[in-house]
């Protein structure tokens, strides 16, 4: 008995894309199923021979009842906020800027783009230093404009703002990036098509250049939104969480609980919350991206 | 509506001058057809009009008034563009209404001028649509709508058509036409086909290397034209340029021992001098005859629907007979009311009475 040709074909298919497919089953889906499974359970990967007690959704109850929780929830939410808000700004002015050719434009971009390619515990590390409220380089700015050294790190508010700081100084570049090309891309007749139908600089910005930047510019929301919301070295390396626990953020908060002390239950039940938070964000995105390219 | 006046307009790009010392006057309420090869300027010199480049030496002026410095959203003019540049992120009524927002128009008046170009252009149905969505005619229709609902000083239009099929071209010329006609709108348009200059233009602006070559209605430049090249790139199958010489009995056609001895066209100088010319003639004015005939050899023939069209050698030259009424004799005759002489040096076209 010999197999049809189109049996053939489907098997010839599934060989050429298994490799694939079990990395992808072995490297995404158990994971996946694996953490779900742990967050329904009280667990501890420290302490196995305790074994696994299912709880239900006792983890989630437990963490949605904690203040200290919430009051992560709250910082993340102030920093995603201020981070993607300032480098969205800043990065569409200095995209906007270096779109034209220019002498020098080419070195400048470059240097610009350094701060994206260091290692985020790096920044982290660098910018502690320059917090440094004692010999620290922000302080001596501060100084030589008159007024008194600030303890950046050593304060809530201000922690909030330093790690927001050195958040945007690695990463403006980034959205600069994506929206210079997004600009890059518009064509030139499109420019002068507004200018002869009468439309100022400032009206072309917003009517023309940036709906047209739209889609790009969202997926660098996106991907800055997800990146932000799941920050943890940059702030491990820059304040460890202090003063206190007032920058830790959610994914701090996964970090030390499953490491430090190894809640392996509460911390995938956590990571669950974190994942359809962000999974929500996205979706709200992906679909407004999905309406704009529809019509074009 | 204004009246441009180019005055001794130059654009020049490093070394090479795009427009040469163009100078021209369009009329209130004229269309205008800048017709030539392309990179000879014509779009240059359309995009000087529009501000969008600037002039290196030379005037222009809207109704005596010089606008060479001002931007192009300040002078208020439209423009059609050969590539279609609409919005992508506007749908079409947003489109046309471009202008008008960006001008601040009152939402009064944006309605009433929606309603007159949605009817002119019939673009009803098309308001809600996104452009991409369109094809290119019903996309240049709305660049159109777009460019009139200011109701502009000039409309500019730099091969709006170029980028249409064949089919609907046709449509869209004749339209343009009637709409020009319809609103009186000094209009300027810039093609490389003589087909759109031919059926649109009150003038047409013969351009070459950036110099104008000839200005003149359709169908004078057609019977009438100032050089080779007017009378070579007006007119399709092209004009026959047949190198000849003065001899005793008239003009001596090269390559041949045929003598032309219809010489009424010809200065007396030109024979006097002996000079070489030029003898044009159109496909049109080459007749075929049973007898009495130059003795031309038809080397090649076919036919259109009722149009003939042959080719006979007069030694190496090649050239072209458009008989239509489908004669079907075998010796040639050129109608004397054809026949133009040019100088075969300058290319200029040599006329009765008159000596450069």
């Amino acid at each position: 008995m010999s197999l049809s040709t189109k049996a053939v074909e489907r098997l010839t298919i599934l060989g050429l894309l298994s490799p694939t497919l079990l990395i992808l089953l072995f490297m995404v889906a158990f994971p996946f199923v694996s953490l779900i499974f742990y967050s329904l359970h009280a667990f501890s990967a420290m302490r196995p021979a305790r074994g696994m007690n299912p709880v239900g959704l006792g983890n989630y109850e437990f963490l949605l009842s904690d203040p200290l929780l919430w009051q992560n929830f709250v910082f993340t939410g102030k920093f995603v906020l201020l981070c993607v808000v300032i480098q969205m700004l800043l990065g569409i002015f200095l995209g906007h800027r270096l779109q034209r050719n220019f002498r020098g434009r080419d070195l400048l971009f470059t240097l610009l783009m350094l701060p994206m390619m260091l290692s985020p515990v790096v920044v982290g590390f660098l910018w502690k230093y320059m917090y440094n409220s004692e010999w620290g380089l922000v302080n001596w700015f501060v100084s030589i404009l008159g007024f008194d050294k600030i303890d950046w790190l050593g304060r809530a508010d201000a922690a909030l703002w330093a790690a927001v700081v050195a958040d945007t100084w690695m990463w403006t570049p980034f959205i600069a990036l994506l929206a210079t090309a997004a600009f890059r891309g518009i064509p030139a007749t499109i420019y002068e098509a507004a200018e002869v139908d009468g439309a100022s600089r400032c009206y072309i910005f917003f009517r023309v250049t940036l709906p047209m930047a739209a889609p790009v510019l969202a997926i660098a929301l996106i991907i800055r939104l997800i990146d932000s919301f799941k920050q943890y070295d940059l702030i491990l390396a820059l304040t460890g969480g202090g003063p206190g626990s007032a920058t830790e953020t959610v994914s701090f908060a996964v970090a030390k609980s499953a490491f430090t002390y190894f809640y392996t239950g509460e911390a995938a039940a956590l990571s669950v919350i974190l994942l359809l938070i962000i999974i929500g964000l996205s979706m709200i995105l992906v679909r407004h991206l999905n309406r704009m390219s529809e019509r074009r | 509506m204004a009246e441009i006046t180019l005055r001794k307009l130059s654009v020049r790009f490093g070394q090479c001058a795009a427009v040469d010392d163009v100078s021209l006057t369009i009329k209130q309420g004229e269309f205008v057809v800048y017709l030539g090869p392309s990179g000879c300027g014509k779009t240059t010199t359309l995009r000087c009009v529009a501000g969008l480049e600037q002039a290196s030496s030379g005037d222009i002026l809207f109704d005596g008034r010089r606008v060479n410095g001002l931007s192009p959203s300040r002078r208020n003019i439209a423009m059609v563009f050969q590539f279609v540049s609409l919005y992508p992120h506007l749908n079409v009524r947003e489109n046309i209404l471009f202008p008008l927002r960006a001008r601040g128009v009152p939402a009064r008046e944006i309605a009433e001028r929606l309603a007159w170009v949605t009817e002119v252009f019939d673009l009803g149905a098309e308001l809600r649509r996104y452009t991409r969505a369109l094809p290119p005619g019903a996309r240049q229709k709305v660049a159109l709508a777009r460019a009139i609902i200011r109701r502009p000083e000039a409309l500019l239009l730099d091969e709006p058509l170029s980028a249409i099929d064949e089919q609907f071209r046709e449509d869209m010329r004749w339209e343009l036409g009637r709409l020009q006609r319809q609103i009186g709108v000094t209009t300027i348009y810039v093609t490389h086909d003589q087909r759109e200059a031919m059926s649109l233009a009150d003038r047409i602006v013969l351009m070459n290397d950036g110099r104008i070559v000839q200005t003149a209605p359709p169908n004078a430049i057609w019977r009438d034209p100032d050089d080779i090249f007017a009378a070579r790139f007006i007119g399709s199958p092209s004009m026959n340029l047949i190198p000849a010489l003065p001899v005793e009995s008239g003009l001596r056609l090269a390559g041949s021992q045929v003598v032309l001895d219809e010489l009424r066209g010809v200065p007396d100088w030109v024979l006097a001098q002996g000079r070489p010319l030029l003898v044009g003639i159109r496909p049109a004015h080459v007749d075929l005859v049973e007898t009495d005939g130059l003795p031309f050899q038809i080397e090649h023939n076919y036919s259109v629907g009722r149009e003939r069209y042959f080719r006979f050698r007069i030694g190496d030259l090649v050239c072209q007979g458009a008989d239509p009424g489908g004669a079907s004799g075998q010796a040639i005759r050129f109608r004397p009311e054809g026949l133009l002489f040019f100088d075969s040096g300058s290319g200029r076209r040599l006329r009765k009475g008159v000596r450069p």
